[in-house]
């Protein structure tokens, strides 16, 4: 192994062992645990309400099951983005404020590598809390409901693409603003992103084509949430996404082109936060 | 091998409209002690941060270990203490030195009895396995200066290496410095302690608003002998002779007191070329058989140098 790479691997490691040894891990698991707990109870009294009336039907039933368990990942998706913003907010910003960076920087180690070893860390983090919470929900749908959503081979790694875009907005951002600052912008981005999806969903429902297309632009600027709507389209039958009654259930779903904007803008923003950062006095 | 670890020409650092360091020229020779003086505000965190490639300077060049600024492989032969020196806190210091360890290449075999060695010479062996959140000020500052010393550099940078540690603590750091000068380690020591730098270092340079403006060496005397002689009268003739090897600085023709009609008694000091001056005098006086009752070499302090160099910087900053 050369030594570049062993300077990735070792800033990994190191952000691992940091996750690990943080209180802000040991907060968002338990965050995700109450809501597991929270889900199964839910779960448990919806099901034995479905099972007891008999004029609901089969289909009805599995829709219901379909839309509980959207509703679950949802949240599992809302409480992953808050964990892919907060938990690398302040990795560069924090280290470079505090002078903790100084005695790495002057090692014989890229600076990109020490970015890169940041995001690869975290990354491992994030996707092992998105494995933990999306498997909790799907894992107690097929036990308490007997319901496995369809298009989860889909759907899942569009969850990962998501995450993933927030993760990187949170790190590159770090290279060049303060830790608030920085937190700020990537929760006002999301914010944003949330707003101008339901703009577009409503305008394609009303036919207001101005609505649209503001949420169309906004969802290039940051792709985060229309990738979730396009995993969350794929994670229910046909009937469920025609129907359209649920909020789970959008109107309109980006083109499958999404996907290569939203991986293309990871590369943009991670490239960014590297030149960035590089640049920086430490 | 290059005779200089460190060779700067007119670095010079702006942040925006701030100049940082206007003008930073200075070379520090391979295992020497160089001691980097000035007061508050005077640009040396940030001329520190340029040689070793944190900060790129706005214009000048340097040359640290015979390569350019930053340069990656030079970089493994350096090492750091920060001043205002941070850690993860939430690593042990015994980890802490494995982490910079493995960020400095060394395979595990030649770094683990190396990060022994060192955490016994800090005496921090007791406390390897505790967080570094758990430690008092001056154990950071032990743990940091064997972050510092773990690549075995041939330059290391210790800004205020001292501050927070008692006595003792200050002894180590002294001792540690003096053993890695005789291992031929150049060290680079930015303090405020100017006892300290008098006593741990060869040269020192003078930061004054962001330039170096006055170098010293410490060792060999050089213009700084001051000599002060206390003689009976002088006739004219020896005083102009003695009077020609240098230049007076004060000379006074006193009374011994209470000593009723004893002869007059001079003092003169005047500052010399060098030390072999010193003999000279002495013969002048002696050979025209005039008592001698004293001369001696009065070194001017580092302290009064620092006042001299900075003027009104010299005010607490």
């Amino acid at each position: 192994m050369t030594r570049a790479r062993g300077g990735i691997f070792t800033i990994a490691h190191l952000t691992l062992y940091e996750a690990l040894r943080r209180r802000i891990l040991l907060a968002a698991l338990l965050a995700g645990a109450a809501f597991l707990v929270l889900y199964g109870i839910g779960l448990v009294a919806m099901v034995r309400d479905l099972g007891g009336d008999p004029k609901i039907t089969l289909i009805e039933k599995r829709v219901a099951l379909n839309m509980l368990t959207l509703a679950g990942l949802y949240a599992a998706n809302l409480l992953v983005i808050l964990m892919a913003v907060l938990l690398p907010v302040d990795t560069l910003s924090g280290e470079i404020g505090s002078g903790v960076i100084q005695t790495v920087a002057v090692r014989p180690i890229r600076r990109r590598d020490i970015v890169l070893g940041k995001w690869l860390g975290h990354w491992v983090v994030l996707s092992s809390y998105l494995a933990l919470l999306f498997g909790g929900v799907l894992a107690l749908s097929a036990l308490i409901g007997r319901f496995t959503p369809p298009g989860l081979e889909i759907g899942l790694p569009l969850v990962f693409l998501e995450a993933t875009v927030y993760l990187t907005i949170s790190i590159a951002g770090g290279a060049r603003l303060g830790t608030v600052t920085n937190g700020m912008l990537a929760f006002g981005l999301f914010g944003l992103a949330f707003i101008a999806n339901w703009m577009e969903q409503i305008g394609t429902m009303l036919g207001n084509d101005a609505a649209q297309q503001i949420g169309t632009v906004v969802s290039l600027l940051i792709p985060g949430e229309a990738i979730w709507q396009m995993a969350a389209s794929q994670m229910q039958p046909p009937i469920l996404r025609e129907l359209g009654n649920s909020p789970f259930s959008p109107f309109s779903v980006a083109s499958p082109a999404m996907i290569w904007w939203a991986a293309g803008y990871i590369v943009v923003v991670l490239a960014f936060g590297l030149r960035s950062f590089q640049r920086r006095a430490l | 091998m290059p005779d200089f670890v460190i060779e700067a020409q007119g670095l010079r650092k702006e942040f925006g409209a701030k100049t940082a360091v206007r003008d930073l020229s200075l070379a520090v020779r391979r295992g020497e002690v160089f001691g980097f003086l000035g007061p508050n505000g005077a640009g040396k965190t940030t001329a520190v941060k340029m040689l070793l490639g944190l900060v790129s300077p706005t214009s000048g060049s340097a040359r640290v270990l015979g390569a350019p600024l930053g340069d990656r492989a030079a970089r493994a032969r350096l090492g750091f203490l920060p001043e205002h020196f941070r850690f993860q806190e939430w690593l042990t210091g015994r980890e802490l030195l494995r982490f910079h360890a493995r960020l400095l290449g060394l395979p595990r075999r030649d770094s683990a009895p190396r990060i022994e060695a060192l955490l016994s010479r800090v005496d921090l062996l007791d406390a390897a396995n505790r967080p570094i959140r758990t430690y008092s000020k001056g154990m950071m500052q032990r743990i940091g200066l064997a972050q510092a010393l773990l690549g075995d550099p041939e330059l290391v940078f210790l800004d205020e290496p001292t501050s927070g540690l008692d006595p003792i603590g200050r002894l180590l750091v002294r001792d540690v410095i003096h053993e890695r000068r005789t291992r031929g380690t150049a060290v680079f020591l930015n303090s405020h302690l100017l006892g300290e730098v008098e006593a741990t270092c060869d040269r020192v340079t003078f930061v004054k608003a962001g330039a170096t403006v006055h170098e010293l060496s410490l060792h060999d005397a050089g213009e700084t002998v001051e000599v002060e002689i206390r003689a009976g009268s002088l006739p004219d003739d020896v005083r102009a002779a003695i009077v020609s090897m240098g230049r007076v600085v004060d000379g006074a023709r006193v009374a011994t007191p209470g000593a009723g009609a004893a002869p007059a008694i001079e003092r003169l000091r005047l500052v010399v070329a060098d030390e072999s001056r010193v003999p000279e005098i002495a013969r002048a006086i002696v050979g025209r058989g005039v008592p001698l009752y004293e001369i001696k070499i009065a070194r001017k302090s580092l302290e009064a140098w620092f006042l001299d160099v900075m003027g009104d910087e010299g005010r607490p900053g």
